[in-house]
This record gives C-alpha cells, sequence and structure tokens, in this order.
C-alpha cells in the first residue's frame, strides 16, 4: 500500500502528571483522507494525547509535525493556526447565538463600518452547504436545532477555517442511530475531500462503521496501529484491556463451586429498567451470596444499570422487586433504605469528602440513614471505624487523618467501610479497583468474596474482565448501553468467551447497535467463536512500529 | 498532631496557625491604638449603686451582642456553600413586628406581651429562611439571588408591618434585653453568649455540623451517601432566619423604636465579614463557629473603635474595608508564602513539615 505523506506525525510523545505518566512515548499518525479512531480504555490516555494534538498540555518529549513541519504548540491558537480544529463532546458553542454567528465566531467578514453581516452569513451558508446543511437559515438561533445539528454546526464551524485535521472527540456520545447515521454523512463528505479526522468513540459498531484505521493506546503506551478491515473485533478488544486472546483464553473462574448455589428467590430482581438516553430496557436479578458482574467495555452500560439498580439515577421505565416486593428507588435514599449500597466508580466526585477526617467519612452513610438528630455516640463511631479500619487493612490507621490525604487505594478501602457500616444486603461495587495498587487491589477482591460467603448479594463492575470473570458467580454482558447476554460463571468460562461475546454482537446491523429491538437477553444466536473465525486473517499492524507489548 | 501532652510552644504554634488568630491579633491592635489615645480606654467602672459594670470594653461587648447572632447563622449558611443577605432585612421585620405589637397589645408592659413580641419575631423571621430555604433547596435557585431578593422583600415588608412609620412602644421587660444588668454584664451580650453556645452544642453534639460539612465539601458524594441536602438546607436557612430576628430585637429593644430604614441596614455585610474572619470559605465546607463569633468581636470592636477616634464618618467605611482587606490579606496563603520567604529562617527538617501543614490548614 503506498500511503501518502501524514498530515500529522507525533513521535515519541510523553507528557507525565504529578505522581502519573499520562502518555509514554506514544506515536500517532493521520493519514489525509482517511478516518482513524483512537482506542483504548479509561486511564489510556486518548484524552491526553488529543489535547497534546491540540496544544492544551505541553508535552515533556516527542516530536510534532504537521505536513511535514515540526511544531511546538503553546496553545490551542497555535494548533489552529496550525490547521488542527476539534470538536468536543459537549458542544462548545452559544446556543443564544444565531446559527451564522456561531459558524463564524472569530472570523466574521469586516467591512469599512465594522462588521459586514451580509458578508458573514454568505460565509455561514458557504460553510454549512460544504456539509450538506445548506437548508439550514444561518440567521436562526443555534437554539433552535437539534444537539445533532448543533453538533454539525459545530464541525462547520471548525471547517470554516480550512482545517487539513478535525478531531472529533465522542461526537456520537447523544446522538440516535439515524443522527449518527448523518453524521458518518457529514465524516465521509469530508474525508472525500482529503481532510484527516481523528474519531474517538467507545462505541465499538460506530468505529468500525467509519474508521479505516486504529491506534490502540493503554494505559499510556502505544499498543499498535492497525487496518480495521484486517482486525478481528476480539482482537482489537484484547489489544485494548491488554491482554492476547491465548491469555484470556487461560483466565477462568475461581469462584466454580459456587455457582451452583443460585436457587430460591431472588433478593433484587429488576425487569425493563431504563433511562432513556443512558440504558436500555433490561432485565436483571441478583440472588444472596451471588457475586455478579457487569462486564463490558467503557460506555457499555455498566455504571448506568448499577445506578440505576440504587436509585442514583431514576429508571424511566420497568420495576424493581426486592425479595418479590416492588420498591421505588428514586433516590440514593430509597436505595440505602432498602439496604443497597453503591460505591461509585468516580471516586473524587461522587465518592470520598476529601475534606472530612476518615472517621467521618466512614460513618456518613450511616448517619445520613440515622438522621442528624440521632448522633452516633463517640464509643459507636471508634466502634465501626476501628472495625472497618482493621477488617479493611486502612493505612495509615489513623481514624481523624484527613481522607483527601490517603492513597488511592486507601481511599477506596473507606469507601467500602462505609457501605459495608450500613450492613447492605446489596453491595454495588463500581470500579472499586481502579487505580489502585496490586496490594489493595487483592485485599478487596477478597473482601468481596467473604462478603459473597457471608450471604450479601454483590454486583461487581469492573473494565478489567480477568478479575470480573475471576471473582463473579456470574457474569452479566453490556454493550452500548443493552445487556447482550448472561454467562452463567464455571470451569469453562473465560475472559475470551465475553469478549467474543461483545465482539460478535451487533456485527451484521452496521453502523450501530443502539437499536433497542437488538437486545438478546440470551446471547446472540449462534456460537461466537465462528464469527470470530470469518475474520481471521491476523490483524497486521500497518506501521513500521509493532505492537509494544 | 495530637500529640499526648502538647508542649506550650507546640499549642501556640497551632493557635497561630488558627485562621482566626490574626481576627484576635486584629481586636488587641485595635485596643491598643485606643489605648494609645486614651490611657483609661480599658478601665472598667463599677457603678456603686447597682454593681453594674461600665466602661468601653462593655460597649464593645454589648455592640457585639447582634452580630454574633447574624454571624453565628451566616456560618452555617456559608459552610453548606450558600450566603443569606436577607439577615439584615430580617432584622428589621423583627423589630417592626415586636414593636408593632408591643404598642399595639392590650396589656403593653405586661411580661405576657413582651414573651409574645419575641415568639412572634422569632417565627417570623424562621418563616423567612424557611422560605428562602425551600427557593434554595427544592426549586434549586441560587442563594445569593434568592436571598438577594429576601433582602429587598423584608425590607418591604417591615415598612408594610409599620405603616413606613418608625413605630415606638414601651415594655420595660423587652426593654431588659437590651439595658438589662445579671452579675454586672449586659443582658444582651449574655444572652447572645448563650445563645450561640447553644448553637455551637446542638450542631457539634448531634451530626448536623458533618451533615453541613459534608454538603459544602462535596454535595454529590453527601448525597450518594444518603444524606437529603434539602431538609439540612432548609434547617439552616431557617436558623439563620431565627437568629437574624433575635439580633433584631437586641437591636430595636435599646431605644424601643424600630427604624425600618436602618435596623440591620447592611448588617449582612458584617455578618460576612465576621465568618470569613473566623475562617470561613464562601466556597463552603468549612465551619467554624468559633472562629466567626471571633470576627463578630473584631466588628463590633473596629465599630467602636472608628467612634472613638473620632473618624469622618464619610470616611468611617473606607477605614473600616482597610483594616478588613489587611486582615485578609494576612490570611491569605500567596502573601504568607511571600513574606514566609523573604524570612531568612533555618531550614531544618521539621520545620519544613509545619510550614506544609500550615499552607495547607
Amino acid at each position: 500500500m503506498t500511503a501518502p505523506e501524514p498530515v500529522v506525525r507525533m513521535t515519541g510523545i510523553s507528557i507525565a502528571f504529578p505522581g502519573v505518566k499520562a502518555l509514554d512515548g506514544v506515536d500517532f499518525r493521520l493519514l489525509p483522507g482517511e478516518v482513524h479512531s483512537l482506542m483504548g480504555e479509561n486511564g489510556a490516555g486518548k484524552s491526553t494525547l488529543i489535547k497534546a494534538l491540540t496544544g492544551v498540555y505541553k508535552i515533556d518529549a516527542g516530536t510534532i509535525e504537521v505536513q511535514g513541519t515540526q511544531r511546538r504548540f503553546h496553545g490551542t491558537a497555535d494548533a489552529q493556526a496550525a490547521g488542527i480544529s476539534t470538536v468536543y463532546q459537549e458542544v462548545n458553542l452559544c446556543t443564544n447565538l444565531t446559527i451564522g454567528e456561531n459558524v463564524m465566531l472569530g472570523h466574521e467578514v469586516r467591512g469599512p463600518f465594522g462588521i459586514n453581516w451580509q458578508a458573514t452569513y454568505r460565509g455561514a451558508t458557504q460553510a454549512l452547504t460544504k456539509l450538506g446543511l445548506g437548508h439550514l437559515d444561518p440567521r436562526r438561533p443555534l437554539s433552535s436545532l437539534s444537539i445533532a445539528l448543533q453538533q454539525l454546526v459545530a464541525i462547520s464551524r471548525a471547517m470554516a477555517t480550512d482545517s487539513r485535521v478535525l478531531i472529533l472527540d465522542e461526537p456520537t456520545s447523544s446522538l440516535d442511530a439515524a443522527e449518527v447515521e448523518q453524521l458518518f454523512g457529514v465524516i465521509r463528505r469530508l474525508r472525500d475531500e482529503g481532510v484527516a479526522i481523528l474519531f474517538v468513540s467507545h462505541f465499538l459498531d460506530q468505529v468500525y462503521a467509519i474508521s479505516d484505521r486504529v491506534t490502540v493506546l493503554r494505559n499510556g503506551q502505544y499498543q499498535g496501529e492497525f487496518l480495521l478491515r484486517d482486525l478481528p473485533r476480539a482482537k482489537l478488544i484484547a489489544t485494548m484491556i491488554g491482554k492476547d486472546l491465548e491469555t484470556l483464553a487461560s483466565l477462568e473462574s475461581t469462584r466454580s463451586e459456587r455457582a451452583a448455589a443460585r436457587t430460591g428467590e431472588p433478593l433484587l430482581s429488576a425487569t425493563g429498567i431504563g433511562r432513556k438516553g443512558s440504558m436500555e430496557p433490561t432485565d436483571v436479578e441478583v440472588h444472596r451470596g451471588e457475586v455478579v458482574g457487569f462486564a463490558g467495555l467503557l460506555g457499555s452500560g455498566r455504571t448506568e444499570l448499577a445506578r440505576l439498580l440504587y436509585g442514583a439515577d431514576k429508571a424511566d421505565s420497568g420495576s424493581i422487586a426486592i425479595d418479590g416486593r416492588k420498591v421505588a428507588l428514586t433516590s440514593p435514599v430509597a436505595g440505602l433504605d432498602n439496604r443497597i449500597a453503591f460505591s461509585t466508580e468516580n471516586r473524587r466526585d461522587e465518592g470520598i469528602v476529601a475534606d472530612l477526617t476518615v472517621r467521618d467519612n466512614v460513618i456518613l452513610a450511616v448517619q445520613a440513614k440515622r438522621g442528624w438528630a440521632r448522633p452516633l455516640s463517640r464509643r459507636e463511631e471508634d466502634e465501626i471505624v476501628g472495625k472497618y479500619i482493621a477488617a479493611l487493612n486502612i493505612r495509615p490507621a489513623n481514624p481523624n487523618m484527613l481522607a483527601g490525604n490517603l492513597s488511592g487505594g486507601n481511599q477506596q478501602k473507606v469507601l467500602l467501610g462505609r457501605w459495608l457500616a450500613t450492613e447492605p444486603e446489596l453491595l454495588i461495587l463500581d470500579e472499586p479497583t481502579r487505580g489502585i495498587d496490586v496490594g489493595a487491589k487483592a485485599e478487596i477482591q477478597d473482601s468481596v468474596a467473604t462478603l459473597a460467603a457471608d450471604g450479601v448479594a454483590v454486583v461487581f463492575i469492573s473494565s478489567e474482565l480477568e478479575e470480573v470473570v475471576r471473582i463473579s458467580d456470574r457474569i452479566v454482558v453490556l454493550k452500548d448501553r443493552a445487556k447482550i447476554g448472561e454467562i452463567t460463571n464455571g470451569p469453562n468460562v473465560t475472559a475470551q468467551q465475553v469478549v467474543e461475546l461483545i465482539a460478535a454482537h451487533g456485527d451484521g446491523d452496521l453502523p450501530d447497535g443502539d437499536d433497542p429491538g437488538d437486545n438478546h437477553p440470551d446471547g446472540p444466536p449462534g456460537s461466537p467463536t465462528d464469527r470470530l473465525r470469518d475474520g481471521a486473517n491476523d490483524g497486521a499492524p500497518t506501521t513500521e512500529g509493532v505492537p509494544a507489548a | 498532631m495530637n500529640a499526648p501532652s502538647p508542649t506550650l510552644s507546640a499549642r501556640l504554634a497551632e493557635l497561630v496557625r488558627k485562621p482566626f488568630f490574626w481576627g484576635i491579633v486584629a481586636i488587641l491592635l485595635l485596643l491598643v491604638v485606643n489605648l494609645l489615645k486614651d490611657p483609661t480606654y480599658l478601665a472598667i467602672r463599677v457603678n456603686p449603686s447597682n454593681g453594674n459594670l461600665a466602661g468601653n470594653v462593655l460597649d464593645i461587648l454589648r455592640a457585639s451582642a447582634p452580630i454574633l447572632m447574624v454571624a453565628t447563622g451566616m456560618s452555617l449558611v456559608i459552610a453548606t456553600a450558600g450566603i443569606d443577605l436577607s439577615v439584615g432585612s430580617v432584622m428589621a421585620v423583627a423589630g417592626a413586628v415586636s414593636m408593632e405589637y408591643l404598642q399595639n397589645a392590650g396589656a403593653p408592659s405586661s411580661l405576657g406581651a413582651a414573651l409574645v413580641a419575641i415568639a412572634m419575631s422569632i417565627g417570623l423571621g424562621a418563616l423567612l429562611g424557611t422560605f428562602s430555604g425551600l427557593l434554595v433547596a427544592k426549586v434549586g435557585l441560587q442563594p445569593f439571588i434568592t436571598t438577594l431578593v429576601m433582602m429587598l422583600a423584608g425590607r418591604g415588608l417591615a415598612k408594610v408591618i409599620t405603616s413606613g412609620q418608625n413605630t415606638t412602644a414601651t415594655n420595660e421587660q423587652f426593654r431588659w434585653m437590651a439595658n438589662g444588668y445579671v452579675l454586672g454584664f449586659p443582658v444582651v451580650f449574655l444572652l447572645a453568649v448563650a445563645i450561640v453556645l447553644v448553637v455551637i452544642l446542638v450542631v457539634r453534639r448531634s451530626a448536623l455540623g458533618m451533615m453541613i460539612v459534608s454538603i459544602g465539601i462535596n454535595p454529590r458524594a453527601s448525597r450518594m451517601a444518603g444524606i437529603k441536602p434539602a431538609g439540612l438546607l432548609v434547617t439552616v436557612y431557617a436558623l439563620s432566619g431565627a437568629l437574624a430576628a433575635i439580633a433584631g430585637m437586641f437591636a430595636v429593644s435599646s431605644v424601643m423604636t424600630v427604624d425600618v430604614s436602618q435596623t440591620g441596614y447592611q448588617l449582612e455585610m458584617d455578618a460576612i465579614l465576621a465568618v470569613v474572619v473566623g475562617g470561613g470559605t464562601l466556597a463552603g465546607g468549612r465551619l467554624s463557629m468559633g472562629g466567626a463569633a471571633v470576627g463578630a468581636l473584631l466588628i463590633a470592636t473596629l465599630d467602636k473603635t472608628v467612634v472613638f477616634l473620632g473618624v469622618p464618618s464619610s470616611a468611617t467605611p473606607a477605614f473600616k474595608a482597610t483594616v478588613i482587606l489587611i486582615l485578609f490579606l494576612l490570611q491569605a496563603d500567596n502573601v504568607r508564602n511571600l513574606l514566609r520567604s523573604r524570612r531568612p529562617r533555618p531550614a531544618s527538617l521539621t520545620e519544613t513539615v509545619e510550614t506544609k501543614a500550615s499552607v495547607a490548614a
């Protein structure tokens, strides 16, 4: 293949933040007339790489070449001047201005008496027409458009400066299927004009539908660049989670002996619960003493489903029954009252109250349940806090330290302690082991197993598939905000099977799997492995850079 | 930090790190300035006929009573990351309602009438606070805007209650609140101290303090932990309203006249300043009612000093602002770091750690 000269070539990019190496020697290139996807799980470094390319972050090491010239960006204006435009996930437009004003903002046509509005609006119409949006009246307020059209206007605005590179960061996250198709039409049109497009999305099907090439990052490191049509989905997923398929196949459940224990009435049974824009209607059951894993990629709906089960978000369809009795989980208070506890994945914003002590953080939920007028006595507090500091091995074991000064792993244990102190019957743990060291991770996994043995129902969510497979009795597999299958764990279940289930599902109905009717509670028909063999030509990297495993 | 028996110097070091330390220093400095002008400024006389204490210091304590009340309420509201601009107007409403009632009551000089007036004032203050709280917590209006509206509405309500008059009444029991003495001290100051202590006790002994601070630091995490922010917010604003009503009665009882346009005028500013002097931050999440009390005493001292030094009334606001600005500069981390870096000091390890801790505090 005679690859044209890349528009953008980033070589050996490293960026460090205090305590974290966000990017470590990452290579990346963008070819003209191609759609290039950037993929990776949380913390892989996707946003950091984009921000390096758009001049938001300064790079510590490495070089950026744009159209053959080496550049150093000292801000977003430099990047824009070099022809790199970005459309962010949240539409960055002024809804109170007109469509035309938004498109031409900062590029208004000036005449002898200030802005020549007629010419400016003509320019806006031209920019819109280029993207097939000529039917929009540029004099109407932007707020009269749907989010999807606003997104397209944002692209028009980015292209009004004749950019050679367009970065789309999660552009489809709030669009429905038809709107995605409309967006893809615009992307294809720009691609055909020779624009290099960097497309970031966590919807696997959309990536396959629109992209020619993909670069995979993991933990800030370059994992390889691939031609998508040569890359089986399972291989892509395996690369994202950093395991090859053979390793995944060897990861078996260690909880096989418990799988049969599930009998009788479930503790919690949810029927058709969903929430518009975040989760398709889904059925889930959780039994006492059972660990149910939610597996899926970023954005698959694993967190959204868990939030509905706690009441952190209000479901707008379906119903939840606990021990056969219908309950309305409309708020966290309702969740706690029904003895459900939910430990969030967003520890900093929704978990730890950083400027309170460890003691206050641990007793917070218990105290909230009792109400402010019935405070725990100092002795009761000491008892609870002491118990969980010891049981969870929280270090330093000082209840009067500010929780914000603890390490991530110990903050996580403080949160776990907070929820255990409420003596829940159902404990939902969303990414309890993310970003913490190996030792703390093992301690938390052990606690989960012990709790289940004591009869607590546990929902365990993790982006590390092997962890889910290892400790779950049953795995609920989610994709694109819907449940696509359920696997009863046992000696023969491996992480590979989960990957193949995700990879196989929706392979046929491109460009996206958002279709609500596409919900197979019992898994897709046919063996996922068969499908995998169809695309058996090994996704060989297209660059000289061999994936650094 | 909590070593078993801290040495005196360690205790002193900890005191210096408290945000209200500079407030105490400022009070002392103002007193020294007054002493320089009049060496007998701090003298306390004992009235031979009834044993009551008198003197400039007693005047300051008396004047601090209403500020103590509103500052205490304000410290709670600010800890939730809110603000209550309506306290000055609520003071006027409370003053108006008590004066109007006492003027028109059947037995205007009875103890019963005084008690009814007090109850009506506190009730109305709490009601206005509850209304603000509901708008903030349930409707989701911004505290600043909500209480700004209540500030305008309250002043108007006070004028409606008295039909625009500065109503006067006579009731010795009600007046005793301001002018009476117990154990030689003015009743109004003792009442204020007692109320502040009760509020501190309730807030600290119940879980109210922790929950208020928790909401102020991280409302989303607090909600996820099962705290119902709405109820707490309404409680806090209601309490602020009730305390402002008490302050209003303190303010009118000495002259037994409500001045509907001057009673409590701009006291919300004094209260906010007192809270910030005491270590509160408008970002919320810090609650120091003791600090707010120090701040209130500073404001009262400052007011009296301005009068005592004979600062022309047109220059009074500028003088007050200057003193407070200097104080805030001394408290600001950036300024303190700058001063510290100028000062040569032995670079021992423990001191560096201490420095860091004080910056973090």
